[in-house]
């Protein structure tokens, strides 16, 4: 035999291997290809030219990206996945699963009885390049990021669906002072939860399994989580010393079969394939001219504050700090609004320790020409910095910018700030903010996110944003997130697209993102007439272009664009015109020390991640909570309907008037089992079962049924319900009783009264796919409560085939149920109405938190009702009040029975100038990309605020409280009006 | 210029004149199918026409107008229709638009409604929407989907199934490039002009002229049929449009492949026949049930009619009826699974995988719904009750790329071969 050379070239890397006659592998090499991929290819090649020169040898391509060049280099090309398996079976021989996680794809392959494969579906993190996406947030690289894991002390939940989904998790544990040791181990924990559910898809995986790919050779932590979560010893998990080549040695192990060639005409043939260059739809340039540059450079810069010296200023001054997602601004300003010192940087993953730098170098340069006198603080870690150093004001990021927006354009209606990791919009009505657009989880295109790429590409931020400018032919890479962005860089790579091209059509993205996406905006008239655009992201030229050219119009941008959240802090602590600041002094700032300490509180079920800080003396300051319970002080006693019908849903167990002679009767305890609960415990229990309900769902619950979700995609309620099925399955259960409902409770409101989709149909889907309903006697046959008479009838036809009971006594139980459930309705309805008399009574707003009836369900919630509580808001839900308006036609089909109650609730509340109304909208539901524009237009039309809250398995309530806090000061300042 | 006129909840109506004087577009799925659709409304003295234009265009009009988590589809046919009612090839005083109504619990029935939304964020409140649809939904004055015009739409949908279904199980052998695309045209040419001639048409005729069909395509030069017959089902719009798909059927035939694409006609007797099922279910009028049941049936008199034709040729493999797809899929789920596609999807993979085809890619718009349950959600006990089954599920969706779509059919197809070698017994 030959020898044999294997070339796999992946998404990000590209590896090369020989193999001599004895299989013996001669050289491996493992390099970045930074978009160059034939080059690097052949300069691999040529490293080894001294086991190549001379002999013949056979040579194969794989990998995710080798097909183009195979082709163009007339080289064999190996399906990857053929060629892994191949290289398995030859070193391997006893496997019977690989899994195997490249750059941008992860891979399952299951040998034993039917041979299947999975790779992970378009929208899924828990790759190479998500681990790096992370390091870089922790400012560190993915060696460093491995060796913090191996410290780690405690994991943290972090949503392992999706790289967007997981930063928004990780951001505010990193600014709230967790170490990042245990996000280190949190985030490969993230991996391996992501590969099992999102790849295994309900096939057990056990027996021998191999761990191949860069990630998992490279990162011993990562291989650690892998061994403790499958519980593998050294016999069952396999990592092969060469497993980050594993393709690239089966590719040469295929080779053989093709003919044979030479060093040199490999190399050849390697340098002279060029790929066809075609970039497919190009967009218009950003500057046609560099005069064109030039006048637009020249109209921005004079959105400036004046520039004071602080080395001859003596006077007043005012401190504002925004530590933001990423990083932290500074700015300290002079009585006149001029800028005295400003910082802009990464906040390093430990804002405190920047800001106390930072707080160093102005006390020193101040000397004792300068007085603080006031300091305001705002952004992600606003709270952890306000009291780490004792500043005196805390503002919600909204208020700091609107306040910086007005000092260069009083009139602004409008504003946008793109950031390092959120987008917030603001429109501006009466002098206050009237509606709040912030991203949502899953479309975050912003600031770090082109840094990303700039880094992936080998450039710096600045030098990258640069290059798009005079480009001619911007690349189309759509507007969705960053993970599909990924791969549509791939593709304009892949079709010739250059770094400018790719450079401009990032930045355009971007843009297009946040109209269309974020904003809704069909045109520059949606926005308004005085526009202010900031955030760090706008000082991108590209982007400020491509954000005039989209919506038709100028817009101001301040130079001071990145610092607005700080210049309005400052601004803010000036307007209050303290007496004193109560900031830490020059000498108190010396001996300030800082420690974080991650805890878990064990005060209720929630067991939320806490992290204490301690400041030098003592003081101490808890973030990551919920309600005020760990903070010592009571949880809040405003009435809140989530508590109260979470309470009351889950009396209902037991043989309540019956008998329970007919043993256990289980129910799931999610999705719509919320709802018809009080029907189905009535009925069971008068047929003398006794109602067992699954208890209410935590994060345990989700990782129980976790590995039989077929579809990632699905919402995080449905995927509970696994969890549910199984243990009332592990509880010895026999009977569970879980019907498909297409049809809900016809309330007169709407055009129809269906359920969605996945409440309508989910119980086919877990009898489908877990294995263990076959143990247990599963009902999930269709009814129809909408028609009472005929489901009498059914129902009855039913119990009379399973159970033996007599018909007359069913259809007995059968209208009790009816009157139980109508009699809950109508308790609901009367405990809502008491909440608002108390409210008014008391001078409090009321939220109503319109969503699902699962919604109560503080897994699916995340404790929003009880944050909400501790703002001091009494809390409603829409099914109390959807019966109070008549039935009025809807521009959308009205057709599902739990959205018809939002809508009415919307228009209800339209009328009521103490209700303001939060969304709570489950990620991955298709039904509210209906809803939600039809209730913002509702509320709008009301005079009324729109917010809307994204929720899925994240546990983290930074954004949230940011959007609840813009909310009620939105209210105040309507009230102050 | 024809006046607007609106009904009692204040929705424009396309009227009688307006039938004169505007050009009705339509959006494209299936080009065999709607070509001879369009020609049939113009024999009735509409001016349709079906529309293509670039892609790119169609997805970004298609995102600035429609919300973004909304299903790919509906993106697509509404971007469609903006893109060309705003390309200025249309007055946009004398242009109307049209699109199909399917009722039921899955969020494609708000399509039109999206549309309307759509039009009036873009300031094009004067341009009416028909719906097209079976249940009597929303009527207009100027378009009457009458018995006559119904059943030569039938027709089209009979004849357009089995042209389709013959050329691809003929493209990929034919020995003389291009010869089975002429032929198609040939005979959707041949076709509509009967339609025209206002011959009376009969089941028998259709009947006659299926078998002529089906002997001229039998006549088509062609090699061994050997190749990876691959099948392709999802969510109906994603399955059957090259817009939707990302050219699904082109790549998979460039990767050596004979596609496998189920029919039009399973999908509208599924229609009718879920609301036979309903009142089962849900109780309801009898005469409901009776209506649906008639309806049905004549609809599966055709299907029957076409497959005992196929069957006359050896060289051709006919379709299994829809009560055998029934009977399958009845094992998986319970036939009131009816939003979407419903249990239908899951028929037809498992009838694909009856009739040998155990390769398949299951399509859908990403986040679908109803095939989170009948598509993804079916395919482990499939796997489970068929070991040799091969599926991938692949999502669509304006961001997602090609090459990502791609290398998982490609993985897929890496199954069907070669593969085998490295499974090891139980």
């Amino acid at each position: 035999m030959k020898i044999r050379v294997g070339i796999d070239i992946g998404s990000t890397t590209v590896k090369v291997v020989v193999l001599d006659k004895n299989d013996n592998v001669l050289y491996q090499s493992y390099e970045r290809h930074f978009a160059k991929v034939r080059e690097k290819a052949a300069e691999q090649l040529k490293k080894a030219k001294r086991f190549l020169k001379g002999a013949p040898l056979t040579v194969a391509i794989t990998g995710s990206a080798g097909l183009g060049v195979a082709k163009a280099a007339d080289i064999p090309f190996v399906q990857e996945v053929y060629a892994t398996a191949a290289a398995v079976n030859k070193y391997v021989p006893q496997a019977d699963a690989v899994i195997e996680l490249g750059g941008e794809d992860a891979k399952i392959i299951f040998f034993r009885g039917s041979l299947e494969e999975r790779m992970n579906g378009s929208c899924a993190g828990g790759t190479g390049a998500f681990i790096d996406q992370m390091a870089t947030l922790l400012n560190v690289d993915a060696a460093e990021l491995d060796r913090l894991s191996m410290d780690h002390e405690k994991i943290y939940p972090i949503a392992s669906r999706c790289g967007v989904f997981a930063k928004s998790d990780i951001q505010p544990i990193l600014n709230q002072g967790g170490r990042k040791e245990d996000i280190a181990a949190s985030i490969f924990q993230a991996v391996v939860d992501q590969t099992i559910a999102g790849l295994t898809q309900g096939r057990d995986l056990d027996g021998t399994i191999v761990f191949l790919g860069g990630p998992l050779f490279f990162l011993k932590g990562l291989r650690q989580r892998f061994i403790e979560t499958l519980q593998l010893d050294e016999e069952h998990g396999i990592f092969p010393e060469n497993a980050q080549v594993f393709a690239a040695i089966g590719a040469a192990v295929c080779s053989d079969q093709y003919k044979e060639t030479t060093y040199d005409s490999l190399i050849s043939s390697l340098e002279n394939a060029v790929t066809a260059s075609v970039v497919s739809d190009p967009m218009p340039p950003l500057f046609e001219t560099e005069e064109e540059y030039r006048l637009f450079t020249e109209r921005h810069e004079k959105a400036t504050p004046a520039v004071v010296n602080i080395d001859t200023y003596t006077g007043k001054a005012w401190l504002g700090i925004d530590a933001g997602s990423t990083t932290t601004k500074i700015v300290l300003m002079a009585e006149n609004g001029g800028i005295l010192y400003s910082y802009y940087n990464s906040n390093k993953g430990n804002p405190v320790s920047v800001v106390k730098e930072q707080l160093g170098i102005i006390y020193d340069k101040c000397g004792d020409r300068i007085t603080i006198a006031g300091c305001g603080t705002t952004g992600y870690g606003e709270e952890l910095i306000k009291n780490a150093f004792r500043a005196d004001h805390g503002l919600v990021e909204t208020v700091a910018h609107l306040r910086a927006a007005r000092y260069f354009q009083p009139e602004v209606d409008f504003i946008i700030d793109i950031g390092g990791q959120d987008m917030k919009c603001f429109k501006i009505r009466n002098g206050a903010v009237d509606s709040i657009m912030l991203n949502e989880a899953c479309s975050s295109g912003c600031g770090s996110f082109i840094e990303t790429f700039a880094k992936a590409l080998g450039y710096d931020i600045a030098t990258f944003a640069k290059l798009g400018i005079f480009d001619k032919t911007p690349v189309n890479l759509g507007s969705r997130c960053t993970v599909f962005m990924n791969s549509s860089v791939k593709q304009a790579q892949k079709d010739g697209a250059s770094v400018e091209d790719i450079s401009a059509g990032l930045s355009i993205s971007v843009v297009k993102n946040a109209i269309y996406k974020v904003i809704r905006a069909a045109n520059a008239d949606d926005l308004g007439k005085h526009i202010v655009v900031q955030g760090g992201t706008f000082l991108n030229d590209a982007v400020l272009r491509s954000f005039e050219q989209e919506i038709g119009r100028e817009v101001i941008r301040p130079t001071i664009a990145g610092l607005m959240g700080a210049y309005g802090a400052a601004l803010y602590a000036q307007d209050a015109d303290m007496e004193k600041t109560t900031l830490l002094t020059k000498e108190e700032l010396k001996n300030f020390v800082h420690t974080a300490r991650p805890v878990t509180c064990n005060l209720c079920t929630n067991h939320c991640s806490l992290t204490v800080n301690t400041f030098d003396n003592g003081r101490r300051f808890i973030s990551g909570n919920r309600c005020s319970r760990p903070l010592g002080k009571d949880k809040s006693s405003l009435p809140n309907i989530y508590q109260y019908k979470l309470k009351r849903l889950q009396e209902m167990q037991g043989t309540g008037n019956g008998t329970g002679a007919r043993g256990k009767m289980g129910l799931p305890f999610g999705l719509n089992i919320y709802e018809n609960l009080p029907f189905w415990y009535r009925l069971f229990t008068e047929l003398n079962f006794d109602v067992v309900i699954s208890p209410v769902s935590d994060r345990k619950t989700y990782l129980l049924g976790q590995r039989t979700i077929p579809s990632d995609t699905v919402c995080y309620p449905a995927k509970l319900m696994h969890g549910h099925l199984q243990q009332l399955i592990d509880m010895g259960v026999e009977n569970v009783f879980y019907p498909c409902m297409a049809y809900n409770f016809d309330e007169g409101k709407g055009d129809n009264n269906y359920n969605c989709p996945v409440v309508a149909y989910y119980p086919e889907l877990l009898a489908a796919n877990m294995p263990d309903v076959k143990k247990i006697n599963f009902m999930n046959f269709y009814v129809g409560l909408h028609q009472p008479k005929e489901f009498e009838k059914k129902f009855a036809q039913h119990m009379m085939e399973i159970f033996g009971i007599h018909k007359r006594e069913t259809v007995q139980a059968v209208r009790k149920a009816y009157t139980a459930y109508n009699a809950y309705k109508e308790e609901i309805r009367t405990k809502t109405r008491e909440y608002i008399e108390y409210a008014r009574a008391n001078g409090k707003n009321i939220i109503v938190m319109a969503g699902r009836p699962y919604h109560i369900d503080p897994e699916i919630n995340h404790g929003i009702d009880e944050l909400i509580s501790s703002f001091d808001l009494v809390v409603i839900s829409e099914d109390g009040l959807s019966h109070i308006m008549d039935k009025e036609p809807r521009k959308v089909l009205n057709q599902w029975t739990y959205q018809t109650r939002m809508y009415q609730a919307a228009r209800y509340i339209c009328s009521q100038p103490d209700m303001q109304l939060v969304q709570l909208v489950s990620f991955g539901c298709g039904i509210d990309a209906i809803t939600t524009d039809e209730l913002r237009d509702i509320l709008e039309a009301g005079g009324k605020l729109y917010t809307q809250l994204k929720i899925d398995d994240i546990s983290n309530l930074g954004a949230v409280k940011i959007r609840i806090r813009s909310l009620i000061a939105a209210m105040q300042a309507k009230e102050e009006k | 210029m024809a006046e607007l006129i609106y009904d009692e909840t204040g929705r424009l109506l396309f009227t009688e004149e307006m039938r004169k004087e505007y050009t009705i577009l339509i959006p494209q799925m299936l080009p065999v199918h709607f070509s001879m659709m369009r020609q049939i409304l113009e024999g009735y003295g509409y001016n349709c026409e079906t529309l293509g234009g670039n892609p790119r265009e169609i997805i970004d009009t298609g995102l600035k107008y429609v919300h973004n988590d909304t299903c790919y589809p509906a993106l697509l046919v509404i971007g469609q229709l903006m893109s060309a009612v705003q390309s200025g090839k249309y007055d946009k005083d004398k242009v109307a638009l049209l699109i199909t109504q399917t009722g039921g619990g899955c969020r494609a029935s708000n399509y039109i409604h999206l549309l309307r939304k759509a039009l009036k964020k873009a300031g094009l409140e004067q341009v009416p929407v028909i719906s097209l649809n079976l249940s009597g939904l929303e009527k207009n004055p100027g378009f009457k989907l009458t018995l006559n015009l119904g059943i030569k739409m039938l027709y089209a949908l009979v004849y357009g199934d089995l042209i389709v279904l013959l050329a691809n199980q003929t493209r990929p052998y034919e020995i003389n490039k291009g010869e089975t695309d002429r032929m198609v045209d040939y005979w959707m040419n041949k076709l509509v002009k009967e339609f025209e001639s206002g011959v009376k048409i009969s089941k028998k005729k259709v009947m006659a002229k299926m078998d002529e069909i089906c002997a001229d395509f039998a006549k088509i030069a062609v090699t061994e049929k050997n190749k990876t017959r691959v099948g392709i089902v999802g969510e109906i719009y994603v399955k059957y449009s090259p817009l939707g798909n990302n050219n699904l059927e082109e790549f998979l035939q460039n990767e050596g492949c004979e596609v496998v694409v189920p029919g039009l006609m399973d999908f509208m007797i599924f229609k009718i026949y879920n609301r036979e099922v309903d009142v089962d279910l849900y109780g309801g009028k009898w005469i409901k049930k009776t209506i649906c049941r008639i309806m049905k049936n004549y609809f599966e008199e055709y299907q029957q009619g076409m497959i005992d034709v196929i069957n006359k040729y050896s060289v051709f493999r006919a379709p299994g009826t829809f009560s055998h797809l029934e009977h399958k899929a009845m094992a998986y789920l319970g036939a009131g699974n009816k939003m979407g596609e419903g249990w239908l999807l899951t028929g037809e993979m498992l009838e694909l995988i009856s009739d040998g085809v155990n390769n398949i890619v299951c399509t859908q718009p990403f986040g679908c719904l109803p095939n989170h349950i009948v598509g993804k959600g079916m395919i482990r006990k499939i796997k489970d009750d068929y070991p040799e089954s091969n599926i991938v599920a692949i999502d669509y969706d304006p961001g997602a790329t090609k090459i990502n779509q791609e290398n998982r059919i490609k993985l897929m197809l890496a199954n069907t071969g070669k593969m085998k070698q490295f499974v090891k017994p139980e």
